[in-house]
């Protein structure tokens, strides 16, 4: 006997249940199809293509006019049901039909979420899930402007979409990279590298605060930093909801989506629901192969056959000509997952594998995904991988062969790209070096010139070497960063200046990195390098930095923290002490020592009291000491010909200015300066990293002393006759040392390395080479001379690092 | 009856980023990794390292900022050569809100 069936949603998924009906026992329901859109099934996931102009709607029509008449399923479009009465079992519509039925299907799909932001309901701001939305983004053209909020698929494709159509398009994402649930940092950079060379401007981290409106329409999107993005159209992409609001209102029970079982059956036997409407087993779906497996289940089940509906792996494809990208299953590290991470700098590749007990559970790609779906089919059929682990990533076409070349990143230097900068040689003039029959280092250097002054491009030019010549040429052994790259210090920072690279991730995939991001080795060591090389345009990464750094203080044994206050010079005033001492009043500072630089150290604060205390300190006008940094401390002196009968020159006065000068550099490793007032040498000077001596004929620039792990007493850099000449060659040597260190070197380190006579070369015979370091030192300065306190304490900078996130040690234990 | 407590929103932490919970048994360290999973994790481990939560994240691991041991997120345990384990707790995201367990947070001290 037929019975009826009534549809709730022209979905991709009921219609799939339709299908399966038909094919199955066409006799066994009379089927009728209610649809709140105007329209029956089309293939929502094809909108992009529609929006960029390689489709058009007929195209992606799955079930037309004549198909459902031939199917013999009785269309109601644009109509909504109002009620369910689940006990007479009938539904009414919107204009007071009731119909009754035998099995009742839902497939009421998904509502896009719309955030809640002050004038989200102005005209112009519409969500992308139907064909209405498409077509309001397609009437946009050149000279018009759209932001998309939401960097996940469907918001980078809409953003393609409509920057395929000359639209001048802005991203906002939330999180720090695009797709973070599909893609991690790494392929996040070169999607974004895609998606900006289309044109698009995209800006991760960015919170919006409110869309702003004129005549009821909505003329830019406001981002909590205050920047204004003017735009016709805003289209917010980020995340659907199940559609439950009928389903709620006739009883059957509802999570976060329609409760189903294995069945697709709701809490009511005569009701099922599929597609994105529904929750099984506390997920929620939104890709389309689970929908149509739903599908298969829900009409086996509606015709009285056993079928289980399984949760499977699924994958992703960015339907976005250009971006090649994929992702399937659980990327995420865990206990007994390892990585197996393939970069191709010069094409753009990236692939990362995460295998667990010998089987693939997650696959990420970009740039190269051909062998996507072969990954994918060992995923679901966990298959054993420990036979061809070797050269999985290399895909189904390959196996066995040569491993990872390590020279990729060298190889993939334009020709003009410098490699030695005391002589400015490019990789174009060593190469033709080497082919002219300069085939070991050496010959290089005598022929090119290239590392024969500091020495530093000496791993560069041994990897041209290689590249050049191959197996002819046999690598010297050279000290890699870390475990997770095959460059050393000094290759990074040469690359990271030759390729302009501006962002972790990027030079992590351009250099070849084999970890996916790094670790608390190297990501410090590129967080310096960046800061030194791109003063200004390069956003300081306070997650790559060590606690003292991150935070502004020096941690102690017992988590606690030390402030000290900047002193210039080590002069201090009445009121500066006072402010001091009620500041160790009020916080109970258990310890308050004089430092070995002459400053006054506050130890044993509360993480959390460390803004106030700043704030206090800020008052009396002190800022931070940087105590903590790599970067310059203190200067010591001392009094000098102001007090002192054998003082030749105003040391203390020296020593100010250029702790005035320095103060917030940050540096490969700390850096200790001295000013003397006379050979006597009160402050110490001679085993400073820099220290100037006084005498009556001019300064003493003194330089590479220590006096820590090792002992090292300064070495005689040059005598000038001014204060101005004094300033102007430590500057300089500070910046050759910020520009030439490995990270973590003190200046000692590097100088034996370097030489000191080349540092002469650069700073003291050559006075143009001075002024430039120095000119590019102060240039620094602009962008790093904050006080980082002031910024905590009184603009709330970083004010989730000193608060606990939930305190239950003050809700009362019962 | 729930067996999760809310305990603030996913952007309270940044990426890569962390927090303490403060609890009658002592601090809790929830992490958000550079993927925005979160973690929670005792703060200390006696004797050995801590406070956890002013660590560098790497993948889902957090690297000691006292002696540099590094910490498996996802089991607390130390990996490498040296041996120790912190206790890690349920937590999870749910519609951009951070839940963790419960019994985590409101049980006081045993004896």
């Amino acid at each position: 006997m037929t019975e009826k069936l009534v549809i709730i949603g022209a979905g991709m998924a009921s219609g799939r249940v339709i299908e399966h009906l038909r094919d199955a026992d066409p006799e066994a329901y009379d089927i009728t199809l209610f649809n709140a859109e105007p329209r029956g099934n089309y293939n929502r996931i094809m909108l992009s293509p529609v929006l960029s102009g390689d489709k058009t709607y007929q195209e992606i029509v799955i079930h037309d006019a004549d198909w459902y008449e031939e199917n013999g399923v009785t269309c109601r479009f644009g109509e909504k049901i109002a009620s369910v009465d689940t006990a007479a079992k009938t539904v009414t519509a919107d204009n007071g039909d009731v119909l009754a039925y035998d099995k009742l299907l839902f497939g009421t799909g998904s509502n896009p979420f719309i955030i809640p932001l002050p004038g989200h309901d102005l005209e112009g701001v519409i969500a992308y899930r139907d064909l209405e939305d498409t077509q309001r983004m397609m009437g946009l053209g050149k000279g018009h402007s759209a932001v998309v909020i939401g960097g996940g698929l469907l918001g980078l494709e809409a953003a393609a979409g409509m920057a395929a159509r000359g639209v001048d398009v802005t991203v906002i994402h939330i999180m720090g990279h695009l797709m973070e649930r599909q893609l991690d940092e790494a392929a996040g950079y070169l999607l974004r590298r895609a998606l900006v060379d289309k044109g698009i401007t995209v800006k991760c981290s960015a919170n919006s605060k409110e869309i702003l409106g004129e005549d009821g329409k909505v003329r830019a999107l406001l981002l909590d930093d205050g920047t204004e993005i003017p735009c016709d159209l805003l289209v917010m992409a980020v995340g659907i909801r199940p559609n439950t609001a009928l389903a709620n209102e006739s009883g059957i029970m509802v999570g976060r989506g329609i409760h189903v079982d294995d069945q697709m059956l709701t809490s009511n036997e005569n009701i099922l629901a599929v597609g994105e409407c529904v929750e099984h087993n506390g997920a929620l779906f939104g890709l389309v192969a689970p929908l149509y497996e739903q599908a298969k289940v829900a009409a086996k089940t509606l015709l009285e056959e056993e079928a289980i509906f399984v949760q499977k792996e699924v994958s992703t494809k960015l339907k976005v000509t250009g971006c090649d990208l994929f992702s399937a299953g659980d990327f995420a590290e865990g206990e007994n997952r390892e990585d197996i991470i393939f970069r191709d700098p010069a094409r753009g590749v990236y692939k990362r594998l995460v295998i667990e007990n010998n089987t693939l559970v997650g696959a990420v790609m970009y740039g190269d995904t051909d062998d996507g779906s072969w990954f994918f089919g060992l995923i679901k059929d966990a298959t054993d991988i420990s036979e061809m682990r070797d050269t999985l990533i290399f895909g189904p076409a390959y196996q066995g062969g040569s491993s990872m070349d390590p020279l990729a990143a060298v190889a993939a230097l334009p020709d003009d790209a410098e490699i030695c900068g005391c002589n400015g040689i490019s990789k174009g003039q060593v190469v033709a070096a080497i082919n002219a029959g300069a085939h070991t280092l050496d010959a290089v250097k005598a022929n090119s010139k290239a590392a024969s002054s500091c020495g530093s491009c000496a791993g560069l030019v041994a990897d041209l070497l290689g590249v050049t010549l191959g197996d002819d040429f046999k690598m010297p052994e050279k000290e890699v960063i870390c475990k997770c790259s095959d460059l050393s210090h000094d290759d990074v920072r040469k690359l990271i200046v030759a390729k302009e690279l501006k962002s972790i991730p990027q030079a992590m995939q351009e250099l070849d990195w084999k970890t996916s991001c790094g670790c608390h080795v190297c990501r410090p060591a590129l967080n310096y390098y960046m800061v030194c090389a791109w003063p200004g345009a390069y956003e300081d990464d306070g997650k790559s930095r060590f606690i003292n750094e991150r935070v502004h203080a020096n941690i102690q044994k017992d988590g606690t923290y030390s402030v000290v206050p900047r002193m210039l010079g080590g002069i201090t005033t009445p009121d500066e002490l006072r402010a001091i001492a009620d500041a160790a009043d009020k916080y109970d500072v258990p310890t308050v020592k004089v430092t070995g630089g002459q400053r006054i150290d506050l130890l044993g604060i509360k993480k959390e009291d460390l803004p106030s205390i700043w704030y206090d300190l800020g008052k009396a006008g002190m800022m931070s000491g940087q105590a903590y940094a790599k970067g310059l401390r203190t200067v010591k002196t001392c009094v000098g010909t102001e007090h002192c009968r054998f003082g030749t020159q105003d040391s203390t006065g020296l020593g100010i200015k250029i702790e005035e000068a320095m103060w917030g550099a940050w540096s490969p490793h700390k850096f200790k300066l001295a000013v003397s007032g006379c050979p006597r040498n009160c402050a110490e000077a001679t085993c400073k990293d820099l220290g100037i001596i006084c005498v009556d004929s001019g300064y003493q620039i003194l330089v590479g002393g220590a006096a820590g792990l090792d002992l090292r007493e300064t070495e005689l850099l040059v005598q000038v006759a001014t204060e101005e000449e004094a300033i102007e060659v430590s500057c300089a040597f500070y910046q050759l040392y910020r520009e030439g260190a490995q990270y973590l070197h003190r200046p000692y380190k590097w100088i034996a390395k370097v030489g000191l006579d080349w540092i002469k070369e650069q700073i003291v015979d050559d006075l143009e080479n001075r002024k430039e370091k120095a000119a590019k030192f102060h240039y620094s300065q602009k962008f790093y001379q904050v006080d980082p306190w002031a910024e905590r304490a009184k603009q709330g900078v970083d004010a989730h690092e000193f608060t606990p996130l939930a305190d239950f040690t003050k809700v009362a234990a019962e | 009856m729930s067996d999760f407590i809310d305990i603030g929103s996913v952007t309270d932490i940044p990426l890569r980023g962390a927090r303490v919970v403060r609890t009658h048994r002592g601090d809790i360290a929830v992490f958000r990794t550079a993927t925005s999973d979160v973690f929670a994790l005792d703060e200390y481990l006696p004797g050995k390292a801590g406070p956890l939560s002013n660590g560098i994240q790497h993948d889902n691991k957090v690297t000691d900022p006292m002696r540099n041991w590094v910490f498996d997120l996802t089991t607390g345990e130390a990996l490498g050569a040296d041996e120790g384990t912190v206790a890690t707790y349920p937590i999870k995201l749910e519609d951009g809100r951070i839940l963790i367990a419960a019994s985590a947070v409101t049980a006081v001290a045993a004896e």
